[in-house]
């Protein structure tokens, strides 16, 4: 499985960044209101992976993060659940725990996240230990340095390996955009993930400025898209980091919707990356349902 | 390609996309609480809304409902007659006025378009159909600009003509059409204004609400009476109004056809004329290209205000290597262009101007279809009342198709290849006008060595449709000529007197 790819499969074509700038800008004047947005701001809870990635973490952090996810606002029974709960690899036992039960996955960042900067041993032993935990999920980081420095093939190489060693368990792929700086970087980097068999490519690790852009993600939808027409295998992406508010999860939401359309505006294919986004999305929930803003302590605090 | 992507690739038939299924958009329509339109509108002239003397008005209506919005006074000579005296009346005065005194009235203006935005914006989209997102994105914050823009100049002439006296015409006469009413009049208005000339401005007859709403903006900047005057009526008004003795120069924007009338009707009398006319653009797109972003500028490049654009990338010449996946992705674009109430603010392509331009354009379309040319149009539910036509793509075209060839004015897409550089040049280049092209490669010596050789006012690389007032914008052949926006521009508004000094 882990045998290089030549050269030439990693090529991509070429992003033009003012065209992609404008067609978000295009894109973020969609005005999303009434039933659409109730309906766009309950799929992007559905779509939330709940995030706390801090030296901090402690279990009683952890312990009040899956149950915001299986329940983000208890007086109300039509709120969904998040999608997952994501957290470093020690801490995943006992998300299992917090969340049996419930829908909520579990997901763990491994391979020496946030900078990956490892030995492949450790980053492969990292991810089985994480699996064996009872992680569904594995977010991982890729090789910036050896992609910077244009070894394709090692990135290539690296992806396999940890998606063998993921066994059942998802693989998202982080491409840490904001380190990769151009969009044609970030076009090929995605492509590296897609032809390794990552099963979401996800923009940033929320470690590194700027995190998760419109610009990228619909850069990533387009090629997930192309690589679906192209195979007819399904990835799904992840925006990760920076998205606090839920007018920004509907400008994300209008992405996906016009540029993949049905197939991906599900938690199946499509996720946020988020710690600050739920609360604000409920607040604006229960805006469009009595009319008026709630005071944020209204909102328990995760 | 991996194990699993072999065994999803065989069943080929479960790769298409859906959209608008799982998620759809709740209408949104702009509110038109705050725009009132008056039943009788009168015509402008010396700073007063006058009774035409014909005694006649006709209807102006919203074409996507069909309903009648107002009526609009029809000038006859005797009011063309009075609209160019008034003018004439103003312009001693205004022509002495200091260059700082007259950027004050402009920058007024400006600012007090840019207030009354949203009101201009919806007017606009009522009398023209054009979708509420492009009135409030483009027409009005492009008209404003153009104010600021020649606002800026005004008192800044002779830098602009080193060593040379710039003294302004007299009385210019400025007809405009209805594809950009308002952005129109902008463009004729501003410049003409700030070189110190007065004008009369006879608006197209099916849209000509905004001009007349932008005529309480004059008043509300304290514009001196006379200085713009505005005629509202049909072809016989604009007929009267370049013929009119009175006149310095005349300013055109319109059809070819028209346009050539109008240069037979000023010919031998000493005026002035510049002249904005039609256009057939090549849109170029090489295999090199960011194929995803170029789609995004041929859609723009057509279906931005319905195809009623002059400089619109009608011709999509793509190169061969590239043709079918290209038109693959255009096609399920063109799937996604939301085509409805142009009120509602997620429209993206809104009502056809008129009934005539919808015969104009369901005869054209015809005419392809005929022709053996190969149509797409997305599937999409048009409203039943006004005027609609679905964004239309034709394949098989080539270049000497009549829909390659002439101008439709709609949102229609004639797809050509070509094999190499110096092909694409010469299908570009072989049309009667030379308006506008469009370059998408991503070699930088390659857009130079295009750009170069295409014979059209403006070219585009890596984008279309982009306006600015500082930019100036204009025909070849017969496309017109004289150049609209930036210094050139100003130049059609001044006489050099003084000759040339050194230094």
């Amino acid at each position: 499985m882990a045998s290089s790819l030549s050269p030439v499969e990693f090529r991509v074509p070429p992003v033009d960044a003012v065209a992609l700038e404008t067609r978000v800008a295009d894109l973020s004047t969609r005005s999303i209101k009434k039933a659409a947005k109730v309906q766009g701001l309950k799929l992007a809870i559905q779509m939330m992976d709940l995030t706390t990635l801090e030296g901090m973490d402690s279990p009683g952090k952890v312990r009040q993060l899956c149950q915001k996810a299986r329940q983000p606002l208890p007086s109300r029974s039509d709120i969904p659940a998040c999608a997952a709960v994501c957290v470093y690899p020690d801490l995943v036992g006992l998300a299992v725990e917090a969340l049996r039960g419930s829908s909520v996955q579990v997901a763990s960042v491994a391979t020496g996240f946030p900078s990956g900067r490892t030995d492949r041993v450790t980053k492969l032993r990292e991810v089985q230990l994480a699996v064996a935990a009872g992680a569904s999920e594995i977010d991982m980081v890729i090789d910036r340095g050896a992609f910077l420095a244009g070894r394709y093939g090692a990135v290539y190489d690296e992806i396999c390996a940890v998606k063998e060693a993921c066994g059942a368990a998802h693989l998202k792929v982080i491409l840490e955009t904001g380190e990769l700086k151009t969009y044609d970087n970030i076009r090929r980097a995605c492509r590296i993930a897609l032809l390794a068999g990552g099963d979401f490519v996800k923009t940033s690790t929320g470690k590194v400025s700027p995190a998760s852009t419109l610009p990228v993600v619909l850069l990533l939808l387009e090629a997930v898209r192309d690589h679906f027409l192209e195979t007819g295998r399904m990835v799904g992406v992840k925006a990760a980091g920076g998205i606090r508010t839920g007018k920004d999860a509907l400008r994300y939401l209008v992405l996906v919707a016009e540029t993949c359309g049905d197939r991906w505006l599900s938690p199946q294919w499509f996720r946020f990356g988020a710690s600050s986004l739920l609360n604000d999305v409920l607040m604006q929930l229960e805006k469009e349902r009595t009319g008026r803003y709630q005071r944020p302590t209204d909102f328990s605090a995760d | 390609m991996t194990k699993t992507d072999k065994t999803d690739a065989a069943k080929a038939g479960d790769r298409e996309l859906t959209f608008g299924g799982v998620w759809p958009y709740a209408p949104s329509p702009e509110s038109t609480d705050h725009v009132t339109i008056a039943p009788r509108h009168e015509l402008f002239l010396g700073g007063q809304w006058v009774k035409p003397k014909t005694g006649e008005y006709f209807a102006t209506i919203d074409p996507a409902t069909e309903k009648p919005l107002s009526e609009v006074a029809l000038a006859g000579d005797k009011d063309v007659d009075a609209a160019v005296k008034a003018a004439a009346k103003a312009f001693p005065a205004w022509r002495k006025l200091s260059g700082e005194d007259r950027a004050r009235f402009l920058f007024r203006i400006a600012r007090i378009l840019l207030e009354r935005a949203r009101e201009f914006a919806c007017l606009e989209t009522l009398d023209n159909g054009k979708p509420i997102k492009e009135t409030r994105d483009v027409d009005i914050p492009l008209a404003a600009q153009h104010f600021f823009y020649h606002a800026g100049w005004a008192d800044k002439l002779d830098l602009l003509f080193p060593g040379q006296r710039p003294e302004p015409l007299g009385v210019i006469g400025q007809v405009i059409p209805w594809n950009f009413p308002l952005l129109m009049a902008a463009w004729k208005i501003a410049p003409a204004l700030a070189a110190g000339n007065t004008v009369v401005l006879k608006p197209a007859e099916t849209s000509p609400l905004t001009a007349l709403r932008l005529c309480e903006v004059f008043q509300q900047a304290g514009l001196p009476p006379g200085v713009v005057n505005v005629i509202t009526g049909d072809g016989r008004t604009g007929a009267a109004l370049v013929r009119h003795p009175g006149l310095a120069k005349v300013a055109f924007t319109g059809s070819t056809e028209v346009g050539k009338e109008i240069q037979r009707a000023v010919a031998g009398r000493g005026v002035e004329l510049t002249l904005e006319l039609g256009g057939k653009a090549a849109h170029l797109v090489f295999e090199d290209a960011a194929l995803d972003q170029a789609v995004e500028g041929v859609v723009r490049g057509i279906f931005f205000n319905q195809g009623h654009v002059c400089c619109a990338g009608s011709r999509l010449l793509v190169q061969e290597s590239v043709q079918e996946l290209f038109v693959d992705k255009l096609r399920r674009r063109m799937d996604r262009i939301r085509v409805g109430n142009p009120m509602d603010k997620n429209t993206d392509m809104g009502a056809i101007h008129s009934q005539a331009q919808l015969a104009r354009i369901t005869e054209m379309v015809g005419v392809g279809v005929q022709s053996g040319c190969a149509l797409y149009q997305p599937r999409c539910a048009l409203p039943t009342k006004g005027y609609w036509f679905l964004p239309t793509m034709f394949t098989d075209v080539t270049m000497s198709h009549r829909i390659a060839r002439e101008e439709i004015f709609g949102p229609v897409l004639s797809v050509l290849t070509f094999r190499t550089p110096e092909e694409a040049v010469e299908k570009a280049n072989n049309t009667s006008y030379g308006l506008s092209a469009g370059i998408w490669s991503d070699k930088g010596a390659r857009i130079l060595w295009l750009a170069e050789r295409m014979k059209a006012g403006v070219v585009w690389n890596n984008t279309f449709n982009r306006f600015d007032a500082a930019s100036p914008f204009g025909g070849f052949k017969e496309s017109g000529f004289g150049r609209e926006g930036g210094r050139q521009g100003l130049r059609a508004y001044v006489r050099l007197a003084g000759g040339w000094l050194p230094g």
